[in-house]
């Protein structure tokens, strides 16, 4: 593990909205920090030390960073068009590697079997052929043409369609997901999954939307993102070993787990490892 | 009938699952739970006091302990998931549906602090847990020696239907059941039932489908 070169990323450390003066206690990457409002009422991030972190609000979430961030935090374009509505999920924790929320993100094929009836059913089982790159000019991994048979793709879709999605990994624990738009065909819904890792096996996880769907109720709408995530959560926190493997030897990956190998590769290449095993045990 | 409702809510999946089970159709009214608190809001408190959830509303009447929810279920659509006249039978419904009210306390508090980071003392939590995840255990064997495979009957009653959630989702907040066969055997038993439904975190028994069948090798 080495956490050097994950130090400089920025981190979802809580809602926006939520923030008040007393503050969230957390971590970040093992250190504690303090999550609050200062007296002017802007978003303040305190290190364990007492020393101030750098703050940046998108997204909803308050981001922050242990290090020194080369970059801003990540572009979402399409968030940013107008008739979105933003859906702050809410936290969840999760006893499991940071990196492994965002890999089981990235996967497909176990949407009949853990989203039944919602995001796959048998016998669609089949993962079809997709693209995966690492787009050297951006540094991200992304996988586009992936093609799903869904009975129930989001809350605003009636019936099965076969939804098509493009997954993106901007940083190393942050991952969005563009996905078929049931009410309009020509536009993305943006879903992500904003990761905090607390320590190498634990992790809050911030779900985020920006969806055009102005009918469903808000509420509606975090339950259905909530309940695709709690399921998700079970699993997560019986996956071993408990760090993400970087080790070929450990698994066999098959066509349908291309995007989970490009997003190892690219993890290994940057040397973001924190969370991640290095050699099969 | 009305249910303010929080999909993750265990004590909320009683209620889903016992009308699921005896035939009744709810109308689900969602309540934001998290992030958003909506049950701490004055809409809800003027419903139930306690600021909890479930509430179930049928024209007048307003209930909001989950277990008089399932007995108000099963009497008005099954009542054979009510204890029959036998004297025993009855008085084990009772213990059962108080006795779920203790894994409301400590396994419903280890998973909210564990999963949505509610405060609370989690060692004394799920060390509590664990306690009545063995006395249950111990309950079911004894059951077992009765010739009986449910809590109160040798069927499914509204104390199964009480007990069962909290104990399927312990391991959200962080209590194993590994160590309990009788339990584990319960759960499978109340998760193959006809109109069975899931919550996030209850799995569907795929295994019990039909084994594949291996095509013969053309060797």
């Amino acid at each position: 593990m080495s956490m050097q070169a994950m130090i400089d990323e920025w981190y979802p450390v809580g809602i926006a909205a939520q923030l008040d003066t007393a503050g969230r206690n957390t971590l970040l990457m093992g250190e504690p920090i303090v999550v609050a409002t200062d007296a002017d009422g802007q978003a303040k991030v305190t290190g364990g030390n007492g020393r101030t972190l750098p703050v940046r609000i998108r997204y909803g979430h308050v981001w922050t960073s242990l290090g020194e961030p080369k970059k801003e935090v990540f572009p979402i374009p399409e968030a940013d068009q107008p008739g979105r509505r933003y859906v702050d999920v809410g936290v969840v924790r999760v006893r499991c590697s940071p990196l492994r929320a965002v890999e089981n993100f990235l996967d497909i094929a176990h949407f009949p079997f853990v989203h039944t009836d919602i995001l796959g059913a048998e016998p669609h089982t089949e993962v079809q052929s997709y693209k995966v790159e690492i787009r050297e000019d951006v540094d991200e991994v992304w996988a586009t043409q992936v093609k799903f048979y869904q009975p129930q793709a989001a809350k605003s879709a009636s019936g099965g369609i076969t939804t098509e999605y493009m997954y993106r990994v901007p940083a190393p624990t942050c991952s969005v997901l563009y996905k078929t738009c049931p009410p309009r065909p020509s536009e993305w819904d943006v879903i992500t999954l904003f990761v905090q890792p607390l320590t190498e096996e634990l992790c809050d996880v911030w779900p985020w939307m920006a969806l055009f769907d102005d009918d469903t109720p808000m509420t509606d709408l975090i339950h259905f993102q909530q309940t695709i995530f709690l399921q998700d959560r079970s699993i997560l926190e019986n996956q071993i070993p408990r760090l993400l493997p970087l080790d070929p030897g450990m698994e066999i990956p098959t066509r349908a787990d291309l995007t989970s190998v490009a997003y190892r590769r690219w993890l290994k290449r940057h040397n973001y490892t924190y969370g991640a095993q290095l050699v099969a045990q | 009938m009305k249910l303010y409702d929080y999909i993750l809510s265990p004590s909320c999946y009683k209620v889903r699952l016992m009308a699921a089970l005896s035939g009744v159709s709810l109308d689900i009214r969602p309540v934001d739970f998290h992030p958003g608190l909506e049950h701490r809001g004055p809409e809800l408190l003027a419903l139930n006091p306690a600021g909890s959830i479930p509430i179930l509303q049928d024209g007048d009447l307003i209930l909001t302990e989950s277990s008089a929810i399932l007995v108000y279920l099963a009497a008005k659509a099954g009542p054979e998931w009510l204890a029959s006249d036998k004297p025993e039978e009855a008085a084990r419904v009772q213990q059962w549906l108080s006795f779920s009210g203790r894994l409301t306390a400590s396994l419903g508090g280890a998973r909210l602090h564990e999963m949505l980071l509610r405060p609370g003392d989690i060692d004394a939590l799920q060390r509590q847990g664990v306690a009545a995840l063995r006395e249950l255990e111990l309950g079911l064997v004894e059951q077992a020696e009765r010739g009986m495979r449910f809590l109160a009957a040798d069927r499914p009653t509204v104390a199964d239907i009480a007990c069962f959630p909290y104990v399927a989702l312990a391991p959200d907040g962080g209590v194993s059941l590994d160590a309990y066969p009788a339990i584990r055997l319960w759960s499978r038993r109340l998760r193959s039932l006809d109109r069975f439904i899931e919550m996030p975190g209850v799995h569907r028994l795929h295994e019990l489908k039909a084994e594949p069948t291996v095509e013969e090798s053309k060797v």
